[in-house]
């Protein structure tokens, strides 16, 4: 039982994805706990697996007791045990969230919508969990078409948005899969430690292909997590979809795609060719400080609050590729946190949002007078998380920009430090500016009512929303505050990860 | 080596990429969503056909053993029962690619059944797949 927990965090929702779409038809209220139990199940194996791992290092899971090259692996280190927990977290806060805005957006969908759901956590936990270049593709996949069809289900808008995101996120995975290929006519492998080693043994550094293969699955990764110059599907496709596919979407898809690009550049290339042989990384971290500013610059003219969260997500791709890529220890470890807390944040943001346009069927900056006093325990979430995302501490935004701070001046690039600060001064001013409207302006019409009012989208008179929507908030919210204080118990398990993959000596 | 060795000696590649980029092509450039939707399919194509030929090798054979070849360790059990030849790997074609091909094949069916079906909602919902009439029906406020 012990050793098959990396086969039950993956297999729990995809079974109970099966059963939702055998059974969620013939009786709708089934889907839901089934949901709840299996990514329940999942939660409890991956925080099982993570004490594992930390305590006895990196595991090694072979699917159908195939040694490597011939079978897929499954192979866990510290990074992607953190990750599993912080997708299936994720995940059963949103299905909690789920109960109420799942009846009110995707009415006659119930069962499609957590058959899809199931799926989509099914690909991103196999996405971090896989050892194997090519399932890693199929796994892309398959989170990406349940995400397609996922954002499809809501308004007219969003379908668009979706037909786009289909377009853009085939190219990226086309691109990632001709990547392999490359990679597998000159290594003969498609086990990610099998191609670092054949290209370490064999002395291939040098050979264009795998240049080549490096760069088209880069290119491809960075479409799927929306890299600044690649964001075009973003903010539609997250804005417009139903609030519970945007509160798992916007966490997960782009950082467990972070962690895919890190898991390319340190398993399959290594960090030798990378960061060393290649010594691209001053390119990229312009990149990702271009990136940075940009999606700041880009929030800052939006007027829809969801729009302007999908804007500060192409900026937080930035702070994280920028962190990879100034490929020392600290910033690494300021990146990698970052994922886990950028996580929670932009979770905790969506949830409140959801919240909010559920409750007030408003969707835009300027009409959200008055939100303190009519809910004010969802705007004490979305405050923790904008506080957060400014890096005010004990938060764990903070914590991750103080890491990569560090890193880049550490790594002496002076530009990403500044475009980082320059961030989060756009970032203090966009929540400032929600929260001077939320909080002083006076409603301009309708009366207000104190007492819960049966949710009705689209009322003027609002209270607080249910408790199945608030509680995943708060419970986010606190998790925003205890990863902060905690903050040493990650750092040090990022640390045992990264002492692994040999990081020293690539200073610039 | 001249131009038409460099060409001839990498057909299969230069297919795959002229083939990739008539797709590229399509899907950015095409106003009809369904033209885009085909332009995905042949982009997607195009990778298949390079996995396939890649594991293709001269005068060799379908990757299927015949009843007197055996494995090399094998070998000295089975040479008890007769004439035994051992594997050659250049004798066969390289079966892995074509395999991971029926995989990406699925995927690709999948991914342009989404699409189709999502054109089809945007039919329903915008009354035109024609991408500029969609976009000023949504600057108009229909959308």
């Amino acid at each position: 039982m012990v050793d098959q927990y990396p086969a039950i965090i993956l297999l729990a929702p995809f079974f109970a994805a099966i059963a939702v779409s055998l059974f969620g038809s013939w009786k709708n209220g089934l889907c839901l706990p089934m949901a709840i139990i299996a990514l329940g199940i999942s939660l409890a194996a991956s925080i099982a697996l993570l004490g594992q791992v930390a305590a006895e290092g990196e595991i090694v899971y072979l699917l159908g007791g195939w040694s490597r090259p011939f079978g897929i692996e499954f192979r866990i280190d510290p990074l992607n045990a953190m990750l599993l927990v912080v997708v299936t977290t994720v995940a059963l806060l949103t299905a909690v969230y789920s109960t109420q805005a799942a009846v009110l957006e995707t009415p006659n969908k119930y069962p499609q919508f957590y058959t899809l759901f199931l799926l989509l956590v099914t690909g991103l936990l196999g996405m971090s969990l896989t050892g194997d270049a090519f399932n890693l593709y199929v796994l892309v996949e398959v989170a990406s078409l349940t995400s397609y069809a996922l954002i499809a289900m809501h308004s007219k808008r969003a379908v668009l948005a979706s037909f786009n995101y289909i377009i853009m996120g085939t190219i990226g995975a086309s691109f990632y899969l001709l990547g392999v290929g490359y990679l597998y006519i000159k290594t003969g492998s498609l086990n990610m430690v099998d191609i670092r080693e054949i290209l370490q043994e064999t002395g291939l550094y040098g050979s264009k292909t795998i240049m080549v293969a490096f760069m088209l699955i880069m290119v491809g990764v960075w479409i799927k997590m929306a890299f600044f110059p690649l964001h075009g599907w973003l903010p539609n496709a997250y804005s417009y979809a139903p609030s519970s596919t945007s509160c798992i979407l916007a966490p997960l898809m782009t950082k467990v795609t972070v962690y895919v690009m890190i898991r390319m550049m340190l398993t399959v290339f290594g960090p030798e060719y990378v960061f060393q042989y290649l010594g691209w990384s001053n390119v990229v971290v312009w990149m990702a400080v271009l990136a940075i500013v940009a999606g700041s610059i880009m929030a800052l003219a939006q007027t829809d609050l969801k729009k302007m969260f999908s804007y500060i997500i192409v900026a937080e791709v930035g702070y994280m590729v920028g962190g990879v890529w100034l490929a020392n220890e600290t910033a690494f470890i300021g990146a990698f946190y970052h994922v886990i807390s950028d996580a929670f944040m932009t979770l905790c943001l969506f949830l409140a949002a959801g919240a909010i346009i559920t409750k007030t069927g408003k969707r835009s900056i300027s009409e959200m007078e008055g939100l303190f006093r009519k809910m004010p325990w969802t705007m004490v979430g979305f405050v923790i998380a904008a506080l957060s995302m400014i890096g005010i501490p004990p938060t764990c935004g903070f914590f991750s920009k103080w890491y990569l701070i560090n890193g880049a001046i550490e790594a002496g690039h002076w530009g990403y430090v500044v475009a980082l600060l320059f961030s989060s001064l756009i970032n203090a001013i966009l929540f400032f500016k929600v929260f001077e409207v939320a909080y002083f302006s006076k409603p301009s019409h309708g009366q207000e009512k104190d007492e819960n009012q049966p949710e009705s989208a689209g009322t003027d008179g609002v209270g607080e929303p249910p408790a199945t929507m608030l509680a995943p908030l708060l419970i986010t919210a606190s998790g925003l505050l205890l990863i902060g204080i905690f903050n040493q118990d990650i750092v040090i398990l990022i640390r045992q990860a990264v002492s692994s993959f040999g990081f020293i000596g690539f200073l610039n | 080596m001249t131009i038409t060795e460099f060409v001839v000696s990498r057909l299969n590649y230069w297919i795959y990429v002229i083939l990739m980029m008539i797709g590229l092509f399509a899907m950015i450039s095409k106003k009809n969503l369904i033209k885009k939707l085909i332009g995905m399919s042949i982009f997607q194509t195009a990778i298949i056909l390079f996995y396939v030929s890649m594991g293709v090798k001269e005068e060799s054979n379908i990757p299927i053993l015949e009843h007197n070849i055996a494995h090399a360790s094998d070998h000295a059990e089975a040479s008890d029962h007769g004439q035994v030849e051992e594997i050659r790997a250049e004798n066969y074609a390289n079966p892995l690619p074509h395999v991971l091909m029926l995989t990406a094949i699925v995927v690709g069916v999948a991914t342009l059944g989404v699409g189709l079906a999502v054109v089809q909602k945007i039919h329903q919902e915008f009354g035109t797949i024609e991408e500029p009439e969609i976009l000023a029906k949504i600057k108009s406020g229909h959308g």
